[in-house]
Order: structure tokens, then C-alpha cells, then sequence
């Protein structure tokens, strides 16, 4: 794989990724991970002074699966959708079939409740960093640690970013 | 006198239940809000504000708040602890603009005074003049220009500031019973394993009764149930300190069969056994405390242990319908590798994205949402009767009983002196006749 096919791969993933979550297919959402993989959700405050619980820590493909089904069956919140807007990808580093790569994403959130129905706005902004697995052509995420720059989360978290 | 008649005319039109009902005007006005400010949170009784596992060494600081005053607490030299309002005595701006760091002295960066870590001014740019500039005037008193200093203690490792002059030592504030519980859960040095901030579009009391209210923990939160963690016919309890104002709420598992029993024809939806976890590993603990435990000690700690997560929560009010919330979650110093990775691990349970805990701030959104006409209309606070009293029950509103009566008696309203069905109305108790 060339650098060029290979950017392709990681872009057309990041791509497939949040638009999975914006379309509120969310139980597909483990599908763009390898088993076992890392999905943590971070903030950078927690990040410089060293400090390993954050947001959200899973270390299985069953831990998200087991997130969408609380989100689905258990947790209460307003009902909402996501935006993701997603910056071009970063390859910073590649061994074999294993590629670093860093994305920036920003995503509004729009609020479905009576209350404040329609009401968008800048929910989170970080960075993705990402280690993948390309096989066969097909990209899927061993490690996504997402940093966040918001770390004052508004409300609360339930929809993976 | 204007002051008191602002609050007069509203709180005097309340006349319901005043042991068991709380007026939706506390959650709405900016009178209240401030008064608030005043007498809580710069008000004869103690604040909690920060770890001393936070500033570990000499010169470390912290920038904090004081219900919505920015503070800074840091260590000095000698390892003692000083805590000043984050204000420069020369023209109001901030002095500290870090949140954490380690620094000798403070310098405000607007025209350079400088402070030492006691909060005293000890450098004053051109102080004597330069050239034909005079100068301060030589009655300038370095020592009444200090930062603005508040009293300091700590209990096991928290770290409590008090605006007054006047207050009872923090352990007499806090009390026989919850020290008992804070010394369980403080019992070792203590590590910091990460912050996670909420912001919640909501009055920081709707928060304040959450925390004291077991009742709705089955029922509002349903992860428990959904994975089989809890119920409310687990045992457990409220516990007080001798004012009501601090609370501790325990619970415990009785055997399968009892709880199951308790639930069977309620046709309560929170007993569901129909999921399960497909990645267990997330619940796998070690034993270390029975069962949970939230401890409110008022007015803005919680000290929570659920399962092996510990954590402080921090309520740091922001505007009559807007309060943040700081989640300070730690393990203990010796902490093997595999605790360790429990407690990072079972931290999703708690916080922003906290499966078990998550809906507590969108709770107290969607009361400030409904509440926003209606300040007259008041919430009903009669589960378990109208008593503010430890109870072995998990089904009580008890311990927001007891929120309501301190806070009256610190705001300056009257407490009803018996707690029976006299519908008193909530009267000013201190200013109103003026």
C-alpha cells in the first residue's frame, strides 16, 4: 500500500465512523474496532499531568457494545444528535499494516427535546488519536484515544464521540 | 433594608407545607442566589475545596472557588496550607491565572504586585517612585493589602476553606458521624487518578437534594437494575450528623431472594433481569467497602464510593441556573497494578459519561426547564413521612428534609419548631419585621 492508498484507507474509516454515529446507527459503532482494542475518551487536562481515568475507558469490543445497550436500554438523558466535522487525517507514523494517524473533530450537538428543540451547538472539539489496523484494505481502529479540548462536558456524555 | 424586602414579598406567599415542600423559587431567583453567596458560601460554616493529594508539595497551588468566588489554595514552605480570595488588592484582577501549578509567589501580571504564598503583599513595583514620581503615599500599609485571606483546615486529606471569622472548628462541622465515614474512606495516603468537569444548565441545589436522595437511585438510574447492581429493596440507609445537614447514604445487597421478593407484584420496570453485561469485567472488583456510598457534606462536597470508584465531587454554583461540577476520583497510594486498573476501569461508572451516574445533572436540568413559570408552585418532599431523622431505608426523602431545614436556618428563614403537619408558612425569620 502506497501512502496515498493508505491515507485513502484511514480517511474513508474516519469518514465511515462519524457518520455512523451522526446517522444514530450506533450499534454498529463497534464494528469500526479490532477485538481486543482501546476506546478512551480523555481530556487533556488529565493527559499532562499524567493522570489515567477520564471520560470514558473501555478496553473491549464488548465494553461498547455493552455502552450502546445502556445508552439504549438503561441511561436517561435528552435526546439528541450529533454532528461530527472531521479535519483532514494526520498519518504520523506507519509500521507493516499498523498506522498512527491524528484527526481534529468538532461535533455539534442538536437538542430533540420539547424544551429546546432544534437548538444546535458546539458540543466538543479534540483530536482523534488513533492507531489502526488495515487488513485486506479494510481499516479498523485498535486505539482511539480521544482528547478532548472540552473538557467541561455540557451535561453529560452518553453518544461515543 | 432593601435587601430584606426583595426577599420578603416572595418567600411571605409561601405557605406550604414548609417541612416537606420546597417553593420553586429557590431554584429561579437571583435575590435568593446571592443571598446565598453571602451566608453559605461566605457564611459561618465550612467549604469544601480541594485535595491536599492535589498540592502535594511545597509552593503547589490550586485555583478553586469558593461558591462562585475564585480562590487559590496552595502549600507553603513549611507545608501549611493558605487559601486567599484570587483577587490582587491593587485593581481587582486575577492573581493566579493557572488552574494547578507550583510558584514561590504570586504576581499579579497587571502592574506586578506580588504576594507570597500566605496571601501577603511583599512587592510593589515603584512602590517609593522613580525620578520625579512619588510613589505610594507613605501611610501605604503593605499589611492591609494583602490578598484577601480565608481560613484553612483540612480533615483527612480535604481541604475546607471558611470566609468568616466566627466558625466551629471543621471537625465539630463535621461531626462524629461523618467523620466516621470520611476516616473509611481516607484510612491511607491517597493518589489522584483524574478530574472530569460537568456543566450542568441547572439550580446547584436541584443537584444538592440528588445527592440526598436514595429514593429515586432505582428508580431514576436504571443501569443498576439493567446489569443487576441494585435496588431499592437492597438494604441500607440515611445517616445524619447532629444538624441534618451532611448526609450519608449507604446501601448493601441482601441475598437474591429477599430482594426478588420485595420487588415481586410492584410492577415496579426497575427490575428487569433481561440484560447482562457481554464484557463483565467492567463490575469485577475487589472487596474494599460494603456496598455504596454517598456522603453529602454541605454544602457543595460529595464524597462518593460506588464499588472500588472513589471520587469528590466539587459543586461550584455558576448563576442561579447554572452550576459545574468537579468529579476528583483517586485510588489509594499503595494501590497494587491490578487495583489500579479496577478502579480505571469501573471510573466509566461514574461522572459525565458515568454509566450508573449520568443522569443526575440531565435530573435537575429537566426540573429547571418545568419550573420556570411557576415560582409560587412548590415540589413534594413527603416520602417517609416529615421527619428529618436517620432511617433504615433506601425509600425516603429524609435527607432532602434535611438539606431544606439547615439552609432555611442559615438564609435567615424560620424552622418550623415542630416537624409536624402545621402548615407554617416559610417566613423571614430575621429581616422581615424591619
Amino acid at each position: 500500500m502506497d501512502a496515498r492508498e493508505l491515507r485513502f484507507a484511514v480517511e474513508e474509516l474516519q469518514y465511515a465512523y462519524v457518520h455512523c454515529i451522526d446517522a444514530d446507527r450506533l450499534e454498529q459503532w463497534p464494528d469500526f474496532f479490532t477485538d481486543p482494542c482501546r476506546y478512551e475518551v480523555t481530556t487533556r487536562e488529565n493527559l499532562d499531568q499524567g493522570l489515567s481515568v477520564g471520560i470514558i475507558y473501555c478496553d473491549s469490543k464488548d465494553m461498547l457494545r455493552d455502552r450502546v445497550v445502556a445508552l439504549r436500554e438503561a441511561n436517561i438523558y435528552g435526546p439528541h444528535r450529533y454532528r461530527h466535522m472531521i479535519s483532514a487525517v494526520r498519518v504520523t507514523g506507519t509500521e507493516g499494516n499498523v498506522v498512527q494517524a491524528e484527526t481534529n473533530y468538532a461535533v455539534y450537538r442538536t437538542m430533540l427535546d420539547p424544551i429546546n428543540y432544534g437548538s444546535s451547538e458546539l458540543y466538543s472539539v479534540g483530536s482523534y488519536q488513533d492507531t489502526l489496523i488495515i487488513e485486506q484494505g479494510v481499516a479498523r481502529f485498535r486505539e482511539k484515544k480521544v482528547l478532548v479540548d472540552t473538557a467541561r462536558v455540557l451535561s453529560l456524555l452518553v453518544t461515543p464521540l | 433594608m432593601s435587601a430584606a424586602n426583595e426577599l420578603q414579598s416572595p418567600w411571605l406567599t409561601w405557605e406550604k407545607d414548609p417541612t416537606a415542600s420546597v417553593p420553586y423559587q429557590v431554584f429561579l431567583d437571583s435575590v435568593v442566589y446571592e443571598r446565598e453567596q453571602e451566608r453559605l458560601f461566605r457564611g459561618p460554616i465550612w467549604n469544601y475545596v480541594g485535595l491536599e493529594a492535589e498540592v502535594p508539595n511545597a509552593q503547589d497551588f490550586k485555583a478553586t472557588f469558593l461558591g462562585d468566588t475564585p480562590i487559590v489554595i496552595n502549600r507553603d514552605k513549611d507545608g501549611a496550607l493558605h487559601a486567599f480570595v484570587n483577587r490582587c488588592a491593587h485593581r481587582g484582577a486575577l492573581v493566579c491565572r493557572e488552574l494547578r501549578g507550583n510558584r514561590p509567589r504570586h504576581t499579579c501580571v497587571y502592574h506586578q504586585w506580588t504576594y507570597d504564598l500566605k496571601g501577603n503583599l511583599v512587592g510593589v513595583p515603584f512602590k517609593s517612585g522613580l525620578g520625579n514620581a512619588t510613589g505610594l503615599p507613605s501611610d501605604f500599609e503593605p499589611a492591609h493589602n494583602s490578598l484577601h485571606k480565608l481560613r484553612v483546615a483540612s480533615y483527612r486529606g480535604m481541604i475546607f476553606v471558611s470566609y468568616a471569622r466566627d466558625v466551629e472548628p471543621l471537625s465539630d462541622y463535621l461531626g462524629t458521624a461523618m467523620r466516621a465515614h470520611i476516616d473509611r474512606v481516607f484510612n491511607r495516603p491517597i493518589r489522584v487518578l483524574g478530574h472530569t468537569r460537568q456543566f450542568v444548565n441547572a439550580n446547584w441545589k436541584l443537584y444538592a437534594e440528588n445527592v440526598r436522595d436514595p429514593y429515586h437511585a432505582s428508580l431514576l438510574h436504571l443501569f443498576h437494575m439493567t446489569f443487576g447492581m441494585y435496588r431499592s429493596s437492597q438494604g441500607g440507609g440515611v445517616t445524619f450528623d447532629n444538624k441534618a445537614r451532611h448526609t450519608l447514604l449507604q446501601s448493601y445487597r441482601r441475598s437474591e431472594a429477599e430482594e426478588v421478593a420485595a420487588y415481586k407484584g410492584t410492577g415496579i420496570r426497575s427490575y428487569q433481569a433481561k440484560y447482562t453485561l457481554s464484557d463483565p469485567s467492567l463490575l469485577k472488583g475487589r472487596p474494599e467497602f460494603p456496598g455504596l456510598s454517598i456522603q453529602t457534606i454541605f454544602p457543595s462536597l460529595v464524597v462518593q464510593q460506588i464499588q472500588n470508584t472513589l471520587a469528590v465531587r466539587h459543586i461550584i454554583p455558576r448563576g442561579p441556573d447554572r452550576f459545574e461540577l468537579i468529579f476528583t476520583y483517586f485510588g489509594y497510594a499503595d494501590d497494587d497494578a491490578e487495583m489500579q486498573a479496577i478502579r480505571h476501569k469501573q471510573a466509566n461508572l461514574v461522572g459525565p459519561a458515568g454509566l450508573v451516574s449520568m443522569e443526575d445533572g440531565h435530573a435537575a436540568e429537566i426540573v429547571q426547564q418545568a419550573i420556570v413559570r411557576d415560582k409560587d408552585a412548590a415540589s413534594v418532599v413527603l416520602m417517609g413521612g416529615r421527619e428529618v431523622a436517620d432511617e433504615e431505608s433506601l425509600v425516603t426523602e429524609t435527607g432532602i428534609r434535611g438539606f431544606w431545614r439547615y439552609y432555611r436556618e442559615l438564609m435567615g428563614f424560620s424552622v418550623p419548631a415542630s416537624v409536624t403537619k402545621e402548615s407554617e408558612s416559610w417566613t423571614h425569620a430575621s429581616s422581615v419585621s424591619q
